[in-house]
């Protein structure tokens, strides 16, 4: 149909796969997202640590920078082991959760307040669809921040030492992306929840820290009152804080078992699934 | 060739409120009014054969795709509009319309030339890069009408497209909907309160009452089928007036104290009815041949419905 012609014809044309239609959603979104100067301006700081360890990397395999120490054991300090990459996603997971708290809270919400949401579902495009679609969109900035760069880490370190040192390591290869998943997925699953619920954006990026600190507060006072370790159940940070030592096979320091973590954190889970799945509707019903 | 839409004993309950109660029936017409009162589940209706709702009972087909086992095949062949504003702050029309067409499955380059189009088409071509929220009501209502119908579908779903329209925009979207039926590549479904609206773009009408059926007609059909009636407006002894036209065996049915419809058998002539009003000294103020308007049609279904 030719614009001039101005009449309605229907559409008989190729369609796209049905299996990646989601990312239609990230594609749309990161237009959004990118207009800030802002944004943009702190996804750039995002990766000021990552180079910061990617000059400890050099430094620590430099032989004329470590010669210039002759007196110091300096590979103490520039020692590239599991604790270094501990370090790293620790200091990461906050950019990364700083990254959400930009780009979470308008994600639904802007869905929701003017209806949009029946425009999506009345096509071919599932609730579940929708949300696995706006998960991306974190997912793939959190991604770069997190673990594309801690194993571009890991690939730097190997190609100084040798390729031997990343056979000894696997087990670092696995922890920094599983672990970097575990906590991208929690804050996807978070900002979306979040951002279902609450249609004020300052208030959701409020709503997100009360559900991390909130946590770290009263475990913390639960802790204290009854002189027990349970409360770090209740504290999001300490959960993924044992599973990642867990992967990466570092001592956390804790007593919290591992089963325990993965439990409270499918729970946590479980209640933002649960919380999107009230709110992910084309229409609500009011009873 | 199957039909539009199929119901079999399809059931919606919201708790323990039926909001469809078993309803069945075939459904072919090229343009199909959907009528009732508030709460008679036209808008329940639609939303079920699009899947927002699950029945709890019966089943629905649209062009034969039952919504239980092949809901994304169905959803492929439907647009729609709904009724609230519905759209996403901060995008132009342009993207908007593009997306929503992407979503249902065009490619990103025939998605972008079928939006041009479509916006062009709903007459938003100078707008169509003006962010949404900037737009009028009117403009709002013909940017959902461009998403419903970008991706070329084969039955459009129109839920009160007139809805807070001033009449000039309420003539731009009637006509809009009426090139789209004469077109010829797509059904109707239009829901509305407003009678006109109906009457003027649809050809069959569905009226429901309480969660079921109470008619279903086709209008052309419907109005041949009527038989031409007379009515008259009256000043004076309505009753025996009304009374005296009966034994003369006209039909007649009183409309409060001055409105009377009679249907004249052939041997009759309307002189008889001016003698008849002498006769019992009534005065007969307004006298006019008609014959049963969609009105007419919706009360009578709401009274025996």
């Amino acid at each position: 149909m030719a614009v001039y012609e101005r009449t309605y014809s229907r559409y008989q044309g190729p369609l796209t796969s049905t299996s990646t239609r989601f990312l239609i959603l990230p594609k749309y979104a990161f237009r959004e997202v990118f207009a800030s100067k802002w944004m943009l301006a702190f996804l750039v700081l995002c990766f000021v640590f990552p180079l910061w360890c990617c000059a400890v990397i050099y430094l620590s395999n430099n032989a004329d920078f470590l010669a210039l120490f002759p007196n110091l054991d300096i590979t103490q300090f520039l020692k590239i082991d599991a604790d270094f990459f501990f370090t790293f996603l620790q200091v990461q997971a906050w950019y990364a959760f700083f990254l959400s708290l930009f780009i979470g809270p308008g994600l639904v919400s802007r869905d929701l307040s003017n209806n949009g949401l029946p425009l999506y579902l009345s096509r071919p495009f599932s609730r579940v669809e929708y949300v696995v679609g706006k998960t991306t969109v974190l997912a793939i900035v959190l991604s770069a921040i997190t673990w594309v760069v801690g194993l571009l880490l890991v690939t730097m370190q190997a190609s100084f030492v040798g390729w031997g040192w990343l056979a000894d390591n696997l087990r670092l290869v696995f922890g920094m992306f599983v672990g970097s998943w575990i906590w991208i997925l929690t804050l996807s699953l978070m900002s979306l929840a979040i951002s279902a619920w609450v249609r004020w954006r300052p208030v959701a990026a409020f709503a997100m820290f009360l559900v991390l600190l909130g946590g770290l507060f009263f475990g913390s006072t639960i802790n204290l009152l009854f002189r027990t370790e349970v409360g770090d159940l209740l504290n999001l940070i300490k959960v993924i804080f044992v599973l990642w030592a867990s992967l990466l096979g570092v001592d956390s320091g804790l007593e919290t078992s591992v089963f325990s973590a993965s439990v409270v954190l499918l729970l946590y889970w479980g209640g933002f699934l649960y919380m999107l799945n009230r709110k992910i509707r084309a229409y609500e019903v009011v009873s | 060739m199957d039909p539009v839409i199929q119901l079999d004993d399809l059931t919606v309950r919201f708790g323990n409120f039926e909001a469809l109660k078993q309803v069945t029936g075939s459904f072919t017409g090229r343009a199909i009014g959907l009528l009732g009162p508030n709460g008679a589940g036209k808008t329940t209706l639609i939303h079920t054969l699009l899947g927002f709702y699950k029945p709890a009972s019966g089943s629905a087909r649209i062009f034969g795709k039952d919504l239980r086992t092949e809901q994304k095949e169905a959803r492929s062949l439907v647009g729609y509009m709904p009724e609230r504003d519905a759209f996403i702050s901060g995008m132009s029309a342009v993207r908007f319309v593009r997306m929503m067409a992407e979503l249902s499955g065009l490619p990103a380059k025939q998605a972008l030339e079928r939006t041009h189009e479509a916006l062009y088409f709903v007459g938003l071509g100078e707008a169509r890069y003006r962010p949404l929220e900037t737009y009028s009501l009117g403009m709002k209502q013909r940017a959902k009408l461009a998403q419903a119908l970008v991706h070329g579908p084969r039955l459009l779903f129109l839920d009160e497209p007139t809805n807070g329209l001033d009449p000039p925009g309420r003539e731009r979207m009637i006509r809009l909907i009426k090139e789209i039926r004469d077109a010829g590549e797509v059904n109707l479904i239009l829901s509305s309160h407003l009678l006109r609206d109906v009457e003027e773009c649809c050809e069959e009408v569905l009226i429901l009452k309480g969660g079921e059926i109470a008619y279903y007609c086709n209008l052309e059909e419907e109005r041949s089928a009527n038989r031409k009636f007379l009515e008259l407006e009256i000043i004076g002894a309505a009753e025996r007036f009304v009374e005296g036209a009966r034994s003369l065996d006209i039909q007649c049915e009183q409309h409060g104290r001055r409105r009377v419809k009679m249907i004249m058998p052939p041997e009759r002539k309307v002189r008889n009815l001016y003698e008849l009003a002498s006769e019992h000294n009534v005065q007969i103020r307004h006298l006019d041949y008609k014959k049963d308007s969609l009105q007419d049609i919706f009360d009578k279904a709401m009274r025996e419905g």
